[in-house]
């Protein structure tokens, strides 16, 4: 029998859809794991300790503030330094183009997931990005410097990762923070920002021989860029998992296996 | 008897909702699946077997002309270009219209929409008009390439939740116009500044990034990436960057005019 049109082809209820595929997968797995990894966050930075050990660092307390800052932190022993460094990365997590898929349709349920229904509460409050608080997200840029800045504190740190008290050598914790270094500069540098700073402002590539340097810039950019979804999962995990790392090592859990030139393997 | 002529032919279950923009009911068709089939094979079986009033709008059937959008399984897809055996035969194929425009007949939709939206786009406006001399240079060339390849199906604007589901179409052009400004907006012949059409008018800021329109593009555009993040971030430039807006008030940077 027939029915009303709108009832049946209706698209404003959430989860109406007549897809037959496992479309709730992603938004599910994008919520339990940013959840999990935000209360590990917490968890980690509120303990402040645990998070060096010999040359290493841990990632969420980069740049070493406590060392650089020392009377700072012995007037305050209860900061942690992370508080201070933290809201860096998260900033630019929280307004990357990629995050903004994820946690639109992850958290906000708009829409859950591509011709599902969205929330209806949300559907009816939507306005984009065009209102407060979602026009924040337009300063990803600045975020993007800062977060290159951190980048470069991630690489200073791997480098210092390899002077041990018995000598210059190289651990698995070398290896653990020296990957996070690698992934969190892939993440960092394949971003939308810097693809429009580095030449896609530009109407003409050809225009002039800094304008062609920029395009071959962008161009080599935009190929990482593709892998901005990626690199935003893999360096989430590269940077808990040093973290992990360093804190069970730190806390006598774990022992690291180190290799000191000319002497030998020993351990942390 | 041979073995082939014994087995049974395997069939599809096909579900197509049938009705017009105030009535409908989805009906249920048995049809033959065929090597190579597609979901529009299936439906010109219907109709040439079960009721030949189904209507569904098609041409190329080389999914070139964009005509044959419809709802695969409730995806935004081309008709002629969803093969059967993409799909789960052991469950209905249900195939229903575009829901983010309104039903004429059956499959069909007034799409009309779309181009009322495209006629307010100000078109090409170049330096000048002696366009035999014109030299571009295929770095240039190649950005607005990727938009040209565009075929109108309006997949893009259907499965756009701003579109489909709150219904902004007064605030927002969607992505196939944010495609066609972007190809404007990066032309180095062009002349017009788009910018306040961009952020106002076409209202770049109501897309969230969810990238649907790229997952359903037929022919592989990413719109997302290589034209609404791009078009927001030139939006930003000028309207929304606290140190470019206070260079422009000391007088040293040139606002866009």
């Amino acid at each position: 029998m027939a029915v009303n049109a709108a009832e049946l082809l209706r698209t404003d209820e959430l989860g109406k859809t007549e897809r037959n595929d496992i479309w709730w997968t992603e938004p599910l797995l994008v919520v339990s794991t940013l959840v999990i990894f935000s209360m590990y966050v917490f968890w980690a930075v509120t303990q402040n300790a645990n998070f060096e050990v010999g040359p290493y660092l841990s990632p969420f307390y980069s740049p070493d503030l406590r060392h650089t800052f020392p009377a700072l932190f012995a007037q305050f022993p209860w900061l942690s330094p992370a508080y201070l460094v933290l809201w860096i990365p998260l900033a630019f997590r929280g307004t990357c183009y990629y995050a903004r898929r994820a946690y639109y349709r992850s958290f906000f349920l708009t829409p859950p997931a591509c011709s599902v229904g969205p929330s209806q509460t949300a559907s009816e409050l939507y306005e984009g990005e065009t209102k407060f608080p979602f026009v924040l997200l337009h300063l990803h840029r600045y975020f993007f410097i800062l977060a290159a800045i951190l980048a470069i504190f991630h690489w200073k740190h791997f480098m210092d990762a390899f002077f041990f008290e018995q000598g210059m050598g190289v651990g698995v914790g070398t290896v653990v923070v020296g990957i996070d270094a690698l992934f969190l500069t892939l993440y960092v540098f394949s971003c939308h920002s810097w693809r429009h700073l580095l030449a896609g402002k530009l109407n003409c590539f050809t225009c002039g021989a800094f304008e062609k340097m920029r395009h071959t810039g962008w161009k080599n950019q935009s190929l990482l860029n593709e892998k901005h979804a990626q690199y935003f999962w893999l360096s989430l995990a590269t940077v808990w998992f040093a973290d992990v790392y360093i804190r069970m090592v730190a806390s006598g859990q774990w022992r690291d296996v180190i290799y000191i030139f000319g002497q030998g393997f020993t351990t942390l | 008897m041979s073995s082939s002529a014994t087995e049974a032919k395997q069939q599809a279950t096909f579900k197509v909702y049938r009705g017009d923009a105030d009535n409908g009911e989805h009906h249920t068709y048995t049809v033959p699946v065929e090597e190579g089939m597609v979901v529009l094979d299936g439906l010109h079986h219907i109709q040439a077997n079960d009721c030949p009033d189904l209507a569904v709008r098609w041409n190329c059937k080389a999914a070139k002309c964009g005509s044959c959008s419809a709802e695969v399984n409730g995806k935004p897809s081309l008709l002629c270009k969803t093969r059967m055996d993409a799909l789960p035969l052991d469950e209905p194929i249900t195939v229903t219209p575009l829901r983010a425009f309104p039903v004429m007949k059956d499959l069909v939709t007034d799409v009309s929409w779309n181009y009322e939206k495209n006629k307010q786009i100000k078109p090409f406006t170049p330096k000048n008009e002696d366009t035999d001399n014109w030299e571009m240079y295929q770095e240039d060339a190649e950005r607005a390439q990727e938009f040209r390849k565009c075929i109108e199906c309006f997949l893009c604007q259907d499965t756009c939740h701003v579109l489909r589901n709150h219904d902004k179409k007064a605030n927002f052009f969607g992505p196939r116009f944010m495609v066609r400004l972007a190809s404007l907006d990066m032309h180095p012949y062009d002349t017009e500044d788009r910018l306040s059409f961009i952020k106002d008018t076409a209202g770049v800021n109501y897309c969230n990034i969810t990238k649907c329109c790229t997952e359903v593009c037929p022919e592989d555009i990413k719109i997302t990436d290589n034209a609404i993040i791009p078009l927001k971030e030139r939006v930003v430039d000028e309207y929304y960057d606290p140190i470019q807006g206070l260079l422009k008030m000391l007088g040293l940077k040139k606002a866009r005019k």
